[in-house]
């Protein structure tokens, strides 16, 4: 992994030339990328595009992966995945406070779910929970550990239209609250540019656009200014 | 999975009368609906009906004639000599043998399985070196290793829980080393990301993931210490319900050996009962068909 001695900048991401792949076919081609503080960036692409790959290189989750490059992320930080990933066999207070141990986990739990909106469901069983309420603990789970950094690989693809509009709200508001930089992975145009400071599009292991959003909050999808950058970016993906 | 349906999911057959006040609630349906595909509602006492029923069969075929008597004794006859075995606590002494044997086969065959199949689940090379053995000595029945038992502990008590013993470890070592690396890779990575040490890995997820897997085992290890106990209480034994059933043998008496039958049954039923109250208990978390 990237050595801690000189940091490359004072950002909470520095990315340089990070080259991934398998069984010899590149997937990552020199990627570039820095993150700011409490920066919250999307990352648009195909399927298949290496958006995963990037994030899990992030997360330290590509051991055996083979590439190069530097990369510099905070050693606090979280995953959001697109499944909860709850223990189906501890409750939900436990699943949110999983691999702490000091003694205000618990209550900083508790404050966590209903920051959620999940107050009183500490000690509901994962099954009992629809989707969107797990996905909404697996949230919780990550924001207790109050991370610099917040990485998020197509959280809300399984939900319904409905739920995940209100996920967005959600998030927005946590994200407001704790201020992590923010990595999150979708195929969602809309829920890019309603949520994100910034916008990548990634094509073929380069990122192909880095694109700054101005819009004012709340953002209206049916503002025109949204619907040109929505055109714009559909336009960047190849979809028309 | 089970559940991806929205949080504010309305039922579509209420989509009709939607336009009436939820809590006037008249046409909602209170009854409890049963599965349409699930095997349905849990019967009470289901467990119970099956031997009822074979205990009603025997009882008509005796009275009637339909059983010899000296095929198999009569249910009053057995139950006769069950009240005198236990007048002159024969019944007794013999049953408190025989489960001290089977509990102490049971104890070190489930703590000796439990750490080679997490010793070998845990690391390659505990796999690699205890895996193989295990595969060997479960393909030899217990039972063919008796006559070497006799030779190098006697015919005591140590040969017989040792023959209990060995018998247990296999299906525990095998269902709960299969539990364990079926742990879901998923949570592995989860693990990875909150930064657990290795103790709070194998304590959080390893140990409960593997869980369903030992109770799995657990349940072929009662049915297979039963076994091993009935066998080796027929040779060379002083003492037990096999010796007792046995000794009866060689005095033709269907009655008593009848009795041994029904305890042992008893004692099986039981204690798969117990196991499987255990796993109710601990596997609250899980829904299945059968719930
Ligand atoms: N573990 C892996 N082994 C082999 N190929 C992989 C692996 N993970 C991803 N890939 C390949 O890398 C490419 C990018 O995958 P991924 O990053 O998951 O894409 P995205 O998340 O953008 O849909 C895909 O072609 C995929 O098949
Ligand atoms: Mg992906």
């Amino acid at each position: 992994m990237a050595p801690h001695a000189s940091r490359l900048t004072d950002n909470a991401v520095a990315i340089r030339d990070l080259v991934r792949g398998f069984n010899g076919r590149t997937v990552l081609d020199g990627i570039d990328l820095d993150i700011r503080r409490g920066e919250f960036v999307a990352l648009l692409g195909r399927s298949g595009s290496g958006k995963s790959t990037l994030l899990r290189a992030l997360a330290d989750l590509d051991h055996d992966v083979v590439g190069t490059g530097r990369l510099e992320a905070p050693v606090n930080k979280s995953v959001v995945f697109q499944d909860a990933r709850l223990l189906p066999w501890k409750r939900v207070l436990d699943n949110v406070i999983l691999g702490l141990s000091d003694a205000g986990a618990a209550a900083r739990g508790t404050s966590a779910l209903a920051e959620v909106g999940l107050a009183g469901r500490e000690t509901a069983w994962p099954v009992e929970l629809s989707g969107g309420e797990q996905q909404r603990v697996a949230l919780a789970r990550s924001l207790v550990r109050d991370p610099a950094l917040l990485l998020a690989d197509e959280p809300f693809g399984a939900l319904d239209a409905l739920t995940r509009l209100r996920m967005h709200d959600l998030l927005r508001q946590l994200c407001a609250r704790h201020q992590p930089a923010v990595l999150l992975v979708t195929h969602d145009v809309d829920e890019a540019i309603s949520l994100a400071d910034r916008v990548l599009v990634l094509e073929e292991g380069r990122i192909i656009s880095d694109i700054a959003i101005e819009l004012p909050e709340p953002r209206d999808h049916g503002d025109p200014q949204f619907a040109r950058i929505r055109a714009d970016l559909l336009a960047r993906l190849g979809v028309h | 999975m089970s559940a991806f349906y929205a949080d504010t999911g309305t039922a579509p057959k209420t989509a009709r009368i939607a336009r009436k006040p939820i809590a006037s609630g008249a046409l909602v349906d209170q009854r409890a609906r049963s599965r349409r595909l699930g095997p349905g509602k849990e019967i009470p006492y289901a467990g119970l009906l099956g031997p009822a029923l074979l205990i009603a069969f025997w009882t008509l075929g005796s009275a009637t004639g339909f059983i010899d008597q000296r095929t198999l004794s009569a249910p009053w006859t057995v139950g006769v000599t069950a009240v005198d075995l236990i007048a002159d606590g024969r019944l007794q002494s013999n049953l408190i043998t025989s489960a001290w044997r089977a509990i102490q086969g049971l104890a070190f065959g489930i703590v000796i399985g439990t750490v080679l199949a997490l010793v070998s689940g845990l690391s390659r090379w505990g796999e690699a070196i205890i895996d193989g053995p295990i595969q060997i000595k479960r393909a030899v029945p217990t039972l063919a290793l008796i006559p070497l038992l006799i030779l190098w502990f006697g015919i005591g008590e140590g040969m017989k829980v040792t023959v209990i013993t060995l018998s247990v470890i296999i299906p525990i070592y095998i269902h709960t080393h299969n539990g364990l690396r079926s742990i879901d890779n998923r949570y592995v990575e989860l693990a990875e990301t909150l930064r657990m040490g290795h103790t709070e890995f194998i304590r959080q997820v390893v140990l409960p993931g593997a869980l369903p897997g030992f109770l799995l085992g657990l349940r072929f290890a009662v049915t297979a210490a039963y076994l091993s106990l009935v066998v080796v209480e027929q040779i060379n034994a002083t003492s037990g319900l096999g010796y007792m059933i046995e000794l009866a043998r060689t005095y033709g008496q269907t009655s008593i050996i009848l009795v041994g039958l029904v305890v042992y049954a008893i004692l099986g039923l039981a204690s798969d009962g117990i196991v499987k109250l255990i796993a109710k208990r601990t596997l609250s978390w899980r829904r299945t068909l059968a719930d």
